[in-house]
């Protein structure tokens, strides 16, 4: 079981107040996703759920139970650090051992899950090294098993893979992923990457400044963006935000269309302008489009990988009005 | 990182440190005080009596006072010196690359770690020694007069004996510091043409200020307490021709059995040495926030 | 040509480096060498010195005569003892400096510091009539507790400059593990920190070894430690060269043998971490 409930958290350092008055439930199973900028408190969010530090106000109630007051070990929860945090004196079986060895558990029980989480985990040739002498890799996957052997009603992961380079880190999310579709135990995983965010999270949670932007699956953010903060930060490349006369002739402040919802034409269009830098990825090619008299900005659009576009070609855009976001003054979706 | 709980566990921890060092601190600071006001002398137990500012005025008007303090000043003054400018020397010489480095900063090392009643008495018996030391066999072997240094000049030797056990301590830290030193910066300048003598005056030195700022203050707070060596090789004399404040007070506490002057002298050494206290706490302060 | 140059400034430093430091290293040499002659020898002109007979027999004398290894013991029990009391007490003091910092941990550090700057004349007085009437004076109790008070500071403040560098985190990941404080610090923190502990711990036996101010003042034939053993040569042992040499040698060998070790670490904690 795993259900964490947030009730009117608060959490100030001093006089800076981090985290406003917050309201959250996570379900048992569910894997979810802080996601936001630097800086905005995913982080403190993650360690008043430890336990590492204490809310200033509210409760946080863990399956029920009123855990506001509880130290850390008492919370059964498992955490993975960014920087992993492993014992470096201890080797790799050591270091998987501990939080069994702190609860007293037996030692064939502790062996058994050793080996479990080792064979899982792609470690059984490292169990005798040091964390010293392991890849980054090799360095998640033990912090991983320290975590899974005491079989914790939850895991939290703050930003696990950005000390990772980025092929390893598409590996690893897949394999958190199957994990989580393994163990079926709750999830809260930081990241700033929205990358991360739509490809792990049953549920994705947006924080700006400590506040709840919005939550909800990542298709919902995706489709439905409650307002232009979370509509630029879901969605990779951002979407376009245009403002002005053109927005007002939707009736709306600003209006949003993604590049992936915009369709681009040599012979004629709706809008048009001037081709800057297109990036090539193969299967898509992405133009920065200028002086389309629509704002500074330059609108981004995606088009089909054999486009042949060149630097300094007329194009015409066309966005596909059923997938146009409309914004009011405060930044809200209408 | 830190909750309600670690909060109170970490006041729990630290308080066997605090209040060990508390007591250590509040309760002989102000015995001497307090003693520092009576006329108390262990050769007359059971006379003791109020005596207001008289210890002070007795101490301060002695004209050993003034003897002690200039020969505190001279000692302290003189062996910063010879340490801060020759331990800047020395650390330019091991700094450059030659053969045998580590040895020879094992060598340049060594006397700080010799105790100082060793070091003053192989100074004073095998070396100073006006009859079988080994300046008088060299003086000797030269035909010249051998010199009774410890009679003749006997602060002067005693600044040469400290002088040779804080010189290393002074080139170990000022080697570390120029070892930190940006070798660019240095090349840089060097393409920009600055000489080897500009190079020091504008770079190196600037980039040591900090380390001969603090080995000046720390072994000043050390050099102000100077005492074996003098006990060993002079007593202080011949006179009080070789007394530091710190003998001074011993020499009223625990030989003249005068606990109410001694203590008006501890008075005085703790105001002394708390003013140089305070500019080190600060050079230290402020890198406690870098 | 440029090699060349190069080659031969470094034969000159050198040659400048290696007499620079002979010359700072001879009295250490001399008396080791002295300590191997006989009296007779020892008082000789240098040259006489080192061609004359090699002998032990100043060792033997030494510790016939003046029950040598007792004070030599003294000194053990006294620097080994303070200094592993004040690591009991600093290592967890240092703990709630280093990972729970508040807004007054550096005011205490700070005055802790400022403990270490009392003039010990200062408190020679009520020291010693305390120690009187304890009946502390001429023990080495008495001489374990002033230095482990006077050496505190800095064994705090090492270890807190060592304790700093270990990340925060894997605490942390320790207490989330289940660890309570108690084995936080025995199977975390203390392993992770063995380094410093080690330097920490060498550093001060040997300033504890070459205190002589405290260990002159509080102590007489019974508990002195070498320093106070050695002081003793003042007059008119102190002209027996070879005895004298013999004792200051066995005194200061094993200290310089570990401050040769702890050269490194000395810098960082005779400056409080101020040069590193
Ligand atoms: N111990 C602390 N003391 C004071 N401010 C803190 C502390 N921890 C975090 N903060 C502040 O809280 C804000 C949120 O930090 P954090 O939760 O680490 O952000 P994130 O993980 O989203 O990047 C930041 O502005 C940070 O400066
Ligand atoms: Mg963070």
């Amino acid at each position: 079981m795993g259900r964490i409930t947030l009730d009117k958290v608060t959490k100030s350092f001093g006089e800076v107040n981090v985290i406003p008055p917050l309201d959250l439930t996570i379900n048992d199973g569910e894997f979810v996703v802080f996601v936001g900028p630097s800086g905005c408190g995913k982080s403190t969010l993650l360690r008043l759920i430890a336990g590492l530090e204490d809310v200033t106000s509210g409760q946080i109630r863990i399956d029920g139970e009123d855990a506001t007051d509880m130290p850390p070990a008492k919370r059964g929860l498992a955490m993975v650090f960014q920087s992993y945090a492993l014992y470096p004196h201890m080797s790799v079986r050591k270091n998987i051992a501990f939080p069994m060895k702190m609860a007293g558990m037996p030692q064939d029980e502790q062996n058994r899950r050793i080996e479990a989480a080792a064979k899982s985990l792609n470690l059984t040739d490292y169990l005798d090294r040091r964390p010293g002498q392991l890849s980054g890799g090799q360095r998640q996957r033990v912090a991983i098993g320290r975590a899974i052997v005491r079989e914790p009603s939850a895991f939290l992961f703050d930003e696990p893979l950005s000390n990772l380079d980025a092929a390893l880190r598409v590996n690893m999310r897949l394999e958190i992923s199957e994990l989580h579709n393994a163990l079926k135990t709750t999830m809260i995983y930081v990241t700033h990457d929205q990358v991360e965010a739509m490809t792990m999270a049953d549920k994705i949670v947006v924080l700006r400044a400590g506040n709840i932007e919005q939550v909800g699956s990542p298709l919902e953010l995706y489709k439905t963006p409650r307002n232009e903060f979370v509509a630029g930060f879901i969605g990779s490349p951002k979407m376009n935000l245009i403002r002005g006369e053109t927005a007002a002739q939707k009736g709306a402040a600003t209006i949003g269309i993604r590049p992936e919802h915009l369709a681009a034409s040599t012979e004629g269009g709706l809008w048009q302008g001037t081709v800057g830098v297109a990036e090539h990825l193969g299967s898509d090619t992405f133009l920065h489009v200028h002086d389309h008299g629509l704002g500074d900005e330059p609108l981004t659009v995606r088009v089909d990988g054999e486009m042949a576009v060149r630097h300094g070609d007329r194009i015409f855009l066309t966005p596909d009005e059923s997938k146009l976001h409309r914004f009011d003054k405060q930044g809200l979706r209408i | 990182m830190a909750t309600k709980a670690s909060r109170a566990a970490a006041r729990l921890m630290i308080s066997p440190a605090v209040l060990l060092l508390l007591g250590w601190m509040i309760v002989p600071l102000s015995m001497t005080l307090y003693f520092s006001f009576l006329r108390y002398n262990l050769l007359m137990p059971g006379m003791e009596e109020f005596t207001g500012w008289t210890n002070y005025r007795f101490f301060l008007t002695d004209p050993a006072f003034t003897a002690a303090l200039w020969n505190t000043l001279l000692l302290v003054g003189g062996v910063l010196l010879i340490t801060t400018v020759g331990g800047t020397l020395l650390a330019l010489l091991m700094d450059q690359p030659f053969w045998g480095q580590g040895i020879v900063r094992i060598l340049v090392i060594a006397p700080f770690f010799v105790m100082p009643t060793v070091s003053a008495l192989v100074w004073k018996n095998m070396f100073m020694n006006p009859v079988n030391g080994l300046f008088a066999h060299v003086a000797k072997f030269f035909g010249l007069q051998p010199y009774d240094f410890l009679a003749q000049a006997p602060l002067g030797s005693i600044i040469f004996i400290v002088s040779w056990q804080w010189l290393p301590f002074a080139t170990l830290i000022l080697l570390t510091a120029l070892q930190s030193l940006d070798q660019e910066q240095l090349e840089a300048a060097e393409m920009d043409g600055a000489g080897a003598l500009s190079r020091f005056f504008y770079i190196m030195l600037p980039h040591l200020a900090r380390a001969i700022t603090v080995v000046i203050l720390i072994q000043t707070i050390f050099l102000l307490s100077v005492f074996a060596e003098i006990l060993v090789t002079t007593n202080g004399g011949p006179g009080v021709a070789s007394t530091n404040l710190t003998y001074l007070i011993y020499m009223q506490s625990l030989l003249q059995f005068d606990v109410g002057g001694g203590s008006a002298g501890g008075v005085v050494a703790i105001i002394l040495a708390n003013i140089v206290a305070i500019f080190l706490m600060r050079m230290i302060g402020k890198n406690l926030e870098a | 040509m440029a090699r060349n140059v190069t080659n031969r400034r470094k034969a000159v430093v050198t040659v400048l480096a290696w007499l620079v430091g002979l010359a700072i290293f001879f009295p250490i040499l001399w008396i080791f060498i002295l300590s191997f002659k006989s009296e007779g020898d020892a008082i000789k002109t240098p040259f006489e010195v080192l061609g004359s007979a090699w002998t032990f027999e100043s060792y033997a004398t030494v510790q016939e005569r003046s029950n040598y290894f007792r004070h030599f013991w003294n000194s053990v029990v006294i620097s080994v003892g303070s200094t592993l009391i004040g690591l009991l007490i600093a290592i967890p003091a240092a703990w709630a400096m280093a990972f729970v910092p508040g807004k007054r941990t550096k005011d205490v550090l700070m005055w802790m510091l400022s403990t270490k700057m009392l003039p010990p004349v200062g408190v020679l007085v009520p020291i010693y009539l305390l120690f009187r009437n304890l009946g502390l004076l001429d023990t080495r109790l008495g001489l374990v507790i002033v230095l482990t008070l006077i050496n505190l500071p800095i064994i705090v403040w090492m270890l807190y400059t060592y304790f700093k560098e270990i990340p925060g985190e894997i605490l942390e990941a320790a207490r989330m593990d289940g660890a309570s404080l108690k084995n936080e610090l025995i199977h975390v923190l203390t392993p992770m920190a063995v380094p410093g502990i080690a330097s920490t711990l060498l550093l001060n036996i040997i300033l504890a070894w070459n205190e002589a101010f405290w260990t002159l003042n509080l102590t007489a034939a019974k508990a002195a430690p070498l320093t106070a053993f050695i002081a003793s040569y003042s007059s008119p042992e102190g002209l027996f060269y070879a005895k004298l040499s013999a004792a200051s040698t066995m005194a200061i060998a094993p200290i310089l043998i570990m401050g040769w070790f702890s050269q490194k670490q000395l810098v960082r904690g005779l400056t409080f971490g101020a040069v590193k």
